[in-house]
């Protein structure tokens, strides 16, 4: 028999693969890799493109739109990204939600007023309580 | 007869609302099992990670990335997971008791916090809180991508590799089971590397391509935003295990109201009934 390295494919969102092959190809940054078992540790940043899984039977290939690639001697792991990912994106999401947050607390003073939360939150736990109580002498 | 009117309407205000506590109850039930399945989903992956930081960790990198040093803590960030609707018992309110609680013992340490929030009962609390707001994301759904969160974080992130908060952590519904969810606060920045690998104590480490600080800056970034996202995952599934019981506990307190209500409109309806008999035996008597 020969030798095999196990494989896990996974996201965020799900876990895509998990196997034995004999060998893995992934779309590194700096070029395309292949891996068979017993490879050096190696961490990569994957580009879009397509990881290929060969079990020795079949070759079975996954799209994926970028994401990093682990090698130990005995394993790959490929962590996939789900979204398509740019620096630029990321800031614009992150402005977005900061410009969210400025619409929503626009009459907000910048000191936390611990009273007025307080006497909100023991208000609902009074209420909480009050239905509990209720609902005991049912 | 025009006994007990008054209460006829009640008892079917009451049914009505029976009616529908009793068909959140079920669309509850459905949806916990698949916001359950969506945590289970995501679990392989926020597992991988931790492996590799682990041995990231392990490994003698010459390289030291700000996001696994632990340094003099001045100011915090943190994030609050919440639901984005209401109607689930206690869930939010205890969260928001225990993050008030957090954000006090802080306070009196001196320790300045930073706060974004995802979901909009955390917004509007964090509106009524007042305070220093970084970012705020609604409406994520049932169904959340990583994408939606990814704004949030990257926000905090941002204002940690500036230097201006020292600390980064989370607040969410931790999911324990359908009758109990726990709220939470986890430490997620520096990354806290305890368990380590026996295998891999001698001395190694990783080809990294093109080079350790580029990889490490987008391995960690990406799991921090798994840890997040699990906890935008959990706080989902406890948002509608939370529900289900409300609306179970509703729907039985209106079954209980009916029964009431029920038994009340009877003994009036007797009271009727027995009252016009005397009358009339009364009456034939006097004739």
């Amino acid at each position: 028999m020969s030798m095999t390295i196990h494989v896990d494919i996974v996201s965020a969102e799900a876990s895509i693969y998990a196997g034995l092959a004999e060998m893995v190809f992934a779309p590194g940054e700096l070029g395309e890799l292949g891996i068979a078992p017993r490879h050096a540790p190696l961490v990569t940043r994957l580009k879009p493109g397509e990881v290929r899984v060969n079990t020795g039977k079949e070759e079975l290939g996954f799209f994926i739109s970028g994401g990093i690639l682990e090698v130990q001697p005995h394993l790959v792991t490929v962590l996939a990204d789900t979204a398509i990912r740019a620096d630029d994106l990321d800031e614009a999401k992150a402005l977005a939600a900061k410009k969210q947050a400025e619409e929503a607390l626009a009459d907000k003073s910048s000191d936390i007023d611990f009273a007025k939360a307080q006497a909100e939150l023991a208000e609902a736990a009074a209420q909480l309580q009050a239905i509990s109580r209720l609902r005991k002498s049912r | 007869m025009a006994v007990g009117k008054e209460i006829k309407t009640k008892i079917a205000s009451v049914q009505s609302t029976q009616k529908i506590t009793r068909a959140m109850e079920m669309v509850a039930a459905s949806k916990m099992r698949k916001t359950q399945e969506r945590v289970l989903a995501a679990r392989p992956y926020a597992k991988k990670m931790g492996q590799v930081i682990r041995h990231l960790a392990q490994a003698r990198s010459e390289y030291k990335h700000p996001y696994l040093a632990e340094r003099e803590c001045k100011r915090v960030g943190i994030i609050l997971i919440s639901s984005d609707r209401g109607l689930c018992g206690g869930l939010n309110s205890n969260l928001f008791r225990k993050f008030v609680g957090q954000l006090k013992d802080w306070n009196e340490e001196g320790t300045e916090v930073v706060m974004a929030s995802i979901g909009s009962k955390g917004e509007g609390f964090l509106g009524r809180l007042g305070g220093n707001v970084l970012g705020s994301v609604t409406h994520i759904g049932e169904t959340p991508l990583l994408e939606d969160i990814i704004g949030v974080v990257k926000g905090m992130l941002t204002e940690y590799d500036e230097g201006k908060i020292d600390r980064f952590y989370i607040a969410h519904n931790d999911y324990v089971n359908t009758m109990t969810q726990t709220p939470e606060i986890t430490q997620l920045l520096p990354v806290y590397t305890e368990e380590l690998d026996d295998q891999l104590t001698h001395h190694w480490d990783y080809i990294y391509e093109p080079d350790a600080k580029e990889v490490l800056d987008q391995l960690l970034i990406r799991y921090v935003e798994s840890l997040v996202y699990q906890g935008v995952l959990e706080n989902n599934a406890c948002e509608q295990a939370a529900r289900m019981v409300a609306m179970k506990s509703a729907s039985d307190n209106a079954g209980t109201l009916i029964d009431e209500l029920q038994l009340i409109y009877n003994k009036a309806r007797q009271a009727a009934i027995t009252q016009e008999l005397s009358e009339i035996v009364a009456g034939a008597a006097a004739v």
